[in-house]
């Protein structure tokens, strides 16, 4: 007998199993045609890898992906491709996608298959490896690709592998389904990933709600070292976290993936497809769907192809159009409601119940949190619902995400039973997106930020050059002008006179060597002689520079000397240098700019 | 074909507020029935007007404050509000001393704290309080004098004529205090078997007193069994007034005896029916616990040493406002964590 241990929290909704189970799988057929999105799975999309007017086969790869993760794709049977293009695929925002349309020819002809029987005798990476080519990805939850997520982190044992047969949902029964009719190929699948895992443990985990789908497997598993561990029927005992929880009593790290505590999930669907693979090489090209709810007539589980529209399935299920008020794709506890009947069954569809408004009605307007804690005692992830929908309403994310809002599986037990009606996983859904927002918008603000500092530091880094290069020039000029010095210190006796007249000479100087650079500018209109032209104007302008540096040595002089005396006319002085420092940098710079253009013209001369 | 949209889960199967609320209205009728039977129309005259006006004075606010009124007022809440006051309430207290606890109740505790679930303190006992503190006499000298079925008691139209009447002249052959109230007071300057001696005390432990109380418990384990409370806040309740009784007050000479202490008084009213209130109260089960271990050593401690016999009310409200701390320290330990965060950051600076 396993040891089970019991997960906090949970909820018992009603069953609604029993209408799908009546009767057997059906084969569904091969619908008008068949709609295979790229994207069946998390990860990379693929790519398609056939033209439009191709003919394929059934089982022929048609859109691969080359790198990253994900699966390839292939034909559910053979016919024509008939488009590429974005439609409508299941998703809960009602998005389109890329997808390729295929056109059965009704031949159903198959590409030659390659069962790989001794698979014992490859090395895994290559059993692994067929996995991957053959596109299964998981049945279950999200559509991981299986030979990633049986390809564990190198310093990761596993050593318990479970197959997960809880399904816990309501009204889904594609799994217990499976397990009646295909328990044999659920063991086989097993054993080719338990052969690839080595675990020490291998167990079946299955809800005691399903009895049918119990005896099968123990007949199935009957010899085998396989456990078959009976659970509680309680939701949500499927959710992976609990399953390993209720199995083997430990806790999967928050963060972390079951491989942290040695454990590895898979769906008892997926082990089928892992079967088939191996055993008939058949690539993963169809799977089981319930099709339930009150408006169909002849709700059941159907075989049905990769790519067939729901709308196909549920005619199939004698849909009353009149009846259907809801139309849920996967469970009624973390299903989402579809837009159109147009979306196609994709790898991990498991479920479309088309419910009447009685049967699942509009839930009651939401009314205050009377903090009853109902949400907090079948909450099975531990969490404090009442206080996370708190801060996702008023926005205050941060204190959110401290009480472990990441931590939420969105499971709806809190919504499930809140008296007041409250739609908290909606609220943090709306929180996590938001918090995922702004640590997108954060990142992008980092980026910028470090770019910006980085551009910034490089206009510094340049400024300070500049600032070398200038206080260089100035110290060569200030040595070439230190035997005026003397001369300026006789000035300096004629005081502030001085400064008004030499500035006032200055002053006329200036707008001399103006008026004349103004007439060299508009003599050269001449084309001839551009470099001759402007030799003279250079001169002006070193003459100018030198005669301004002189003067600002002068008031210089004598501001030491009047600071020295200390004289009232300091601070006139201190202005009058100040003037002239300003007049030298411009005339310093009018002289840069003209040596500039004058070691730029001969080229640009050159390229006319 | 359009669908209906909606967000997961699909399912619903809550027990809305006013089915909850009609359950405990219906657990609390043995009480009140046994409060009857042996004290008197007073508690049941005492509910009716309770729970009428408290419904008006509800209906009135929410139309002030512009919300749904029948939306709101279908949700029982303020009923209960007005139950529980009517059934803590001296049963002669006059009319107008119940109706200004039910109006501070609704209209202060409850409404202009913003209505249903943002209210900090229990409403029925923020207005049980406050007439307490301020008609010391009306609220302790109403109380019927137990078994007084047997010797010509009231009647129906007497006693809704005496609680309807301004001036309470026949009330005082009919009244006595309390047992909690008669022990302490007789206490100090007799012995305990004398103090027993007084016929309020019966034969058994409080005459009539045991068997409301035990009509209460009956009420709170049913709502247990319905999971409509969880067991912590009674328990913890209960254990915490048990303690300090054993600790404190084991020389019946000097201190009310525990039995006294737990069926003498508002003690499982208190404990199934008040304490429980989910919106003043804590969330988690360890913050219940300790929530209700904080009011049974609080009614001890009030009842022992404090002016006041029957320290529910007060006991009640202290631990409302240590509410939000008791959340902060008593958060559960999340699934794959290691270890709980207690409490929640304030805002980062910078
Ligand atoms: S949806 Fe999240 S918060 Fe609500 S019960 Fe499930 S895990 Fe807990
Ligand atoms: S179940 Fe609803 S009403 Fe009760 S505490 Fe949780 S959120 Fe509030």
């Amino acid at each position: 007998m396993t040891q089970l241990w019991d997960f906090t929290g949970g909820i018992h909704p009603a069953e609604n199993k029993h209408q799908s189970t009546a009767r057997p799988i059906r084969d569904a057929g091969i619908p008008d045609s068949l709609v295979l999105p790229l994207q069946q799975h998390i990860g990379e999309p693929a790519t398609a890898i056939v033209s439009v007017g191709e003919r394929v086969l059934k089982g022929q790869k048609i859109a691969d992906v080359s790198n990253g993760l994900g699966v390839p794709v292939h034909a559910p049977t053979s016919g024509i491709i008939e488009n590429i293009a974005e439609l409508p695929v299941p998703h809960p925002s009602g998005m389109n996608d890329w997808c390729i349309t295929l056109r059965p020819d009704g031949e159903d002809q198959w590409i030659p298959l390659e069962p790989t029987r001794d698979y014992r005798n490859l090395e895994r990476g290559q059993v692994l490896e067929l996995i991957r080519d053959g596109g299964i990805s998981g049945m279950g939850g999200a559509g991981f690709p299986t030979n990633i997520k049986l390809r564990p982190p190198r310093d990761r044992k596993v050593d318990t592998l479970i197959l997960n047969g809880a399904e816990c949902e309501p009204y889904i029964t594609a799994d217990d389904m499976t397990m009646r009719e295909q328990a044999d190929e659920i063991v086989a699948g097993l054993k080719v990933m338990a052969w690839i895992l080595r675990p020490e443990r291998c167990v079946i985990g299955i809800e005691d709600n399903k009895p049918e789908a119990i005896e099968a497997l123990r007949v199935a598993t009957e010899g085998t070292q396989i456990e078959l561990a009976v659970i509680p029927t309680k939701y949500p005992s499927g959710g992976e976290k609990q399953l390993i929880q209720i199995l083997t009593g430990m806790e999967v790290p928050s963060g972390g993936i079951p491989a942290d505590i040695g454990v590895m999930c898979q769906n008892v669907g997926t082990a089928v497809a892992v079967s088939r693979l191996i055993f008939e090489g058949r690539p993963l090209i169809s799977r089981i769907v319930t099709i339930t709810g009150e408006a169909v007539r002849e709700p059941g589980n159907f075989n049905a192809l990769i790519g067939t529209p729901v709308q196909y399935l549920l005619d199939q299920a004698g849909l009353q159009p009149d009846k259907v008020n809801r139309l849920v794709l996967g469970g009624p506890m973390m299903g989402y409601t579809l837009t159109t009947t147009a979306v196609p069954v994709i790898k991990t569809s498991n479920c479309v119940i088309a419910a009447t408004a009685t049967e699942l009605p509009a839930p009651p307007p939401e009314q205050p949190c009377i903090r009853c804690g109902e949400c907090a005692e079948v909450c099975p992830m531990e969490l404090l619902p009442q206080q996370l929908f708190w801060y996702s309403k008023a926005a205050e994310f941060e204190k959110a995400e401290h009480l472990n809002l990441f931590d939420c599986i969105e499971c709806g037990a809190c919504s499930y039973v809140c008296p007041s009606s409250i739609p908290l996983v909606q609220y943090y859904r709306y929180a996590k997106g938001e918090i995922r927002v702004q640590r997108a918008e954060q990142l992008k603000a980092d980026r910028a930020r470090e770019r910006f500092e980085a551009r910034q530091e490089r206009l510094e880094r340049e400024q300070q050059e500049k600032e070398q290069r200038r206080k260089e020039r100035a110290k060569a000029a200030a040595e070439a002008q230190a035997k005026k010095k003397a001369e300026a210190e006789k000035a300096a006796a004629e005081g502030d006179a001085v400064d008004e007249r030499s500035a006032k000479a200055a002053l006329v100087e200036q707008a001399l060597a103006r008026k004349k650079a103004k007439t060299e500018a508009a003599k050269p209109q001449a084309p001839a002689a551009e470099p001759a032209q402007d030799k003279p104007d250079l001169e002006a302008l070193e003459k100018q520079l030198a005669q301004a540096q002189s003067k600002l040595e002068t008031m210089q002089g004598m501001l030491e000397e009047a600071k020295a005396q200390q004289a009232d006319n300091v601070e006139k002085l201190e202005r009058a240098v100040a003037k002239n420092h300003d007049r030298v940098t411009r005339a310093e710079e009018a002289l840069a700019d003209a040596r500039q253009k004058l070691a730029s013209q001969p080229e640009s001369q050159s390229t006319e | 074909m359009a669908f209906a949209q909606q967000s997961s889960p699909h399912a619903h199967h809550a027990r809305p507020t006013s089915r909850v609320m009609l359950w405990v209205i219906i657990a609390a009728l043995p009480g009140l029935f046994a409060q009857t039977v042996f004290f008197g129309w007073g508690n049941l005259i005492n509910v009716v007007w309770c729970v009428a006006l408290a419904m008006a004075c509800e209906a009135a606010i929410l139309k002030l404050r512009n919300k749904p009124v029948a939306f709101f007022l279908k949700d029982n809440t303020a009923a209960v509000t007005g139950l529980l006051l009517g059934l803590s309430l001296p049963q002669f207290a006059p009319w107008w001393v119940s109706g200004i606890a039910v109006m501070s109740a609704i209209v202060v505790a409850k409404q202009l704290y913003g209505g249903l679930g943002s209210n900090p303190f229990n409403p029925a006992m923020v207005g049980y309080a406050l007439v307490l503190i301020s008609f010391p006499v009306a609220m302790t000298t109403n109380w019927a004098e137990p078994a007084l079925l047997w010797d010509g008691a009231p009647g129906f139209s007497e006693t809704l004529g005496t609680i309807a009447s301004a001036q309470q002249t026949a009330v005082d052959g009919w009244t006595m205090a309390t047992p909690l109230d008669e022990y302490k007071h007789k206490i100090a300057t007799r012995t305990a078997e004398e103090v027993l001696a007084h016929p309020t005390f019966g034969d058994g432990i409080a005459r009539g007193w045991e068997w409301v109380n035990a009509g209460f418990l009956a009420g709170g384990l049913l709502l247990v069994l319905l999971r409509i409370i969880t067991w912590h806040i009674p328990i913890g309740y209960l254990a915490g007034l048990v303690l300090m009784s054993l600790a404190f007050g084991n020389n019946a000479d000097q201190y009310a005896p525990l039995s006294l202490h737990l069926l003498a008084g508002g003690t499982v009213l208190g404990a199934f029916f008040i304490a429980t209130d989910p919106v003043s109260a804590a969330t988690s089960h360890q913050g219940k616990l300790i929530y209700g271990a904080g009011i049974g050593v609080l009614i001890y401690l009030i009842r022992t040493w404090g002016s006041y016999p029957d320290a529910v009310a007060f006991s009640v409200l202290l631990m409302n406002f240590a509410v939000p701390f008791i959340d902060h320290y008593t958060p559960p330990r999340t699934y794959g964590h290691h270890k709980a965060r207690r409490g929640v950051p304030g805002r980062k600076q910078g």
